[in-house]
């Protein structure tokens, strides 16, 4: 026998090159939405608020990009985990009104925290419930889905209502993260800025554990060929809960950042944003990570300027930026799991 | 600890059904330890339905599956798998978004890949090596084979069942693949190949067993079979001197 070698390094195989057009698309809209807007401060402040909106739809979409974009789980349900993330977000901020209100960044970035937390950890609890009773039984069968994971939708709804009213509930943000820093005469919101980060954190950790990581091969590896995993000796069954989990908790992490972001809404909050969500994931490609964010910044993006520019048309200006991205690539931006 | 010749694998009127299909009509197999056994059979005969129920892809409806003495017939796919038995199915089960060295990594249960095994690997198949980093589904049809069977080497394993490894591959590939079967047979590794290539299943092979109609209908050494052309057309339609 020869003496043992070490892994090789290179490969002879060029690498696939990464595809950057969609990477600028975002860019581009932006460029091209400067003419249309007029005034440059307006167009920043329309920029800012548009990539901030495009961070937050990111975080609410990127549990539904595991679920059924991975997963092949078509959840009609992923509402249900944002509307609850948003009520127990506002289930924590109610009461600590006082650390809401006080001028201290430590206090207002605690209860923040707090909410955040509280509507990761109950959208997962919910979300491993809805799994086992909703999901498993009706595995790989998407007409069932549907109606299953709707069913399960309008129940947590009606939950919802049942503990906090049908009324329409408002609440402040945190002191700190009120108002504006202006930049020129544009005006960019804090708690925008403070969505950027966050999303960019959750991308970021995303594609870390997806790329970098022993269960993220997993996750990619089933995800292809989910019998051959098991005939290697992994169990997919507790690794696909654990992705449920997971999509169900980063609708939660959405959910407090969409509630905030809105500052009133009705425990239709996340039905009201599923259509959104489904666009974003198609316009991404199934499965991709990067995809989903930047069909979420597109839309973002899209909506703010079309709203400032062409209100009439606002309505209609995620199904148009669908259609167009269809049109060009049928597969999504970037497409990972071949369906 | 190998017991040569004891069996490592036994099947005992084993049947298995696919939805309204009755595919395995009481199979009787016994892979002893230490050799390779070679399972052939016409197309539709139901050796990669026995490879699959042994792996509990397929579950058995009736009979039993031991391995190394324990019976598995109602253990899953992971539990058989990590008893130490390597799956090269007919399709080569090739993650083709990951990457060769990530489809090794991932096969590797214990979670790293010893120098040792990797340097056999690209002794058998420089492929491997020279496409490291490339993505699976970029390698040709050859590579591929390669790969699904590095991957089910990369750690020790008692027992590769391997279904048809020469399907589609060019003669210089075959013969090369005739090196590596051996190679690992004199590792001590237990074999259980399904294979059309008889001349391939001649050189390797130490026991067959022919099927026909979900069934076990010859048992034997390989020698055996190999010397006598009226039993090879009256089982599997063919003679020695068209696969010379």
């Amino acid at each position: 026998m020869s003496n043992p070698v070490t892994a090789p390094t290179t490969s002879d195989i060029p690498r696939q090159p990464l595809d950057w057009l969609p990477v600028a698309l975002p860019l581009m809209v932006a460029i091209a939405a400067f003419p249309l807007v007029g005034n440059p401060w307006t167009w920043l402040t329309l920029t800012v608020a548009g990539l901030a909106m495009g961070m937050i739809i990111f975080m609410v979409s990127s549990g539904l990009m595991l679920v059924f974009g991975l997963m092949d789980v078509l959840n009609f349900g992923h509402g249900a985990f944002i509307a609850l993330g948003a009520y127990v977000g506002l289930a924590v901020l109610m009461p600590l009104t006082p650390w809401v209100e006080a001028t201290s960044v430590l206090l207002n970035s605690a209860v923040f925290a707090l909410a955040l937390c509280a509507g990761v950890i109950v959208a997962g609890v919910v979300g491993f419930v809805f799994d086992r009773l909703l999901i498993q039984p009706v595995y790989g069968n998407h007409l069932k889905q549907i109606l299953m994971t709707t069913g399960g939708l309008i129940i947590v709804e009606q939950l919802i209502r049942a503990i906090w009213g049908s009324e329409t509930v408002s609440f402040n943000l945190p002191a700190s993260l009120r108002g504006s820093w202006l930049l020129g005469e544009a005006a960019v919101e804090r708690y925008r800025i403070v969505a950027l980060g966050i999303g960019s954190a959750v991308f970021l950790g995303l594609l870390l554990v997806l790329t970098r990581t022993r269960i993220g091969l997993m996750i990619r590896a089933g995800v292809e060929n989910r019998e051959m995993l098991e005939a290697m000796g992994y169990r997919t069954r507790h690794l696909f809960v654990g992705v449920f989990v997971v999509g169900a908790m980063l609708a939660g992490l959405g959910g407090v950042m969409w509630g905030l972001y809105l500052q009133n809404f009705t425990a239709s909050i996340g039905a009201q944003i599923n259509v959104l969500i489904f666009i974003v994931i198609i316009i991404g490609g199934l499965g991709s990570t990067t995809g989903c964010l930047i069909g979420a910044l597109l839309v973002g993006l899209t909506s703010n300027y079309v709203g400032f520019a062409a209100p009439k048309i606002a309505l209609f200006s995620n199904i148009l930026l669908m259609l167009l991205i269809l049109l060009w690539r049928p597969q999504g931006l970037y497409r990972v799991v071949d369906r | 600890m190998t017991d040569k010749g004891a069996p490592l694998l036994a099947l005992d009127k084993v049947e298995t059904r696919i939805g309204p299909y009755h595919i395995l009509h009481g199979v009787d197999l016994v892979v002893p330890e230490g050799g390779a056994t070679m399972l052939l059979g016409r197309n539709g005969a139901g050796k990669t339905t026995t490879a699959r129920t042994v792996m509990a892809l397929w579950r058995a409806s009736a009979g039993s599956i031991t391995f190394g003495g324990r019976d598995i017939t109602r253990e899953d796919a992971p539990t058989i798998a990590r008893l130490g038995v390597g799956y090269v199915p007919e399709s080569m089960g090739i993650f083709s978004d990951l990457t060769v060295a990530e489809n090794l990594r991932l096969a590797a249960i214990s979670g790293h890949l010893d120098p040792k095994r990797l340097d056999v690997i690209f002794s058998a198949f420089p492929a491997i090596k020279r496409f490291w980093l490339g993505r699976a589904g970029t390698l040709s049809g050859g590579q591929k084979q390669m790969l699904s069977i590095a991957r089910a080497i990369v750690e020790p394993r008692r027992l590769l069942i391997i279904d048809e490894p020469t399907k589609g591959l060019a003669p210089a590939i075959i013969a090369n693949m005739i090196g590596v079967f051996r190679d690992l047979k004199a590792t001590g590794v237990t074999i259980l190949m399904i294979e059309q290539n008889f001349a391939l299943a001649r050189a390797i092979g130490d026991t067959v067993a022919v099927m026909e109609d979900g069934r076990i209908v010859h048992h034997g050494s390989m020698a055996e079979l190999a010397d006598d052309d009226a039993l090879q057309r009256r089982l599997l339609g063919l003679s020695m001197s068209a696969h010379q």
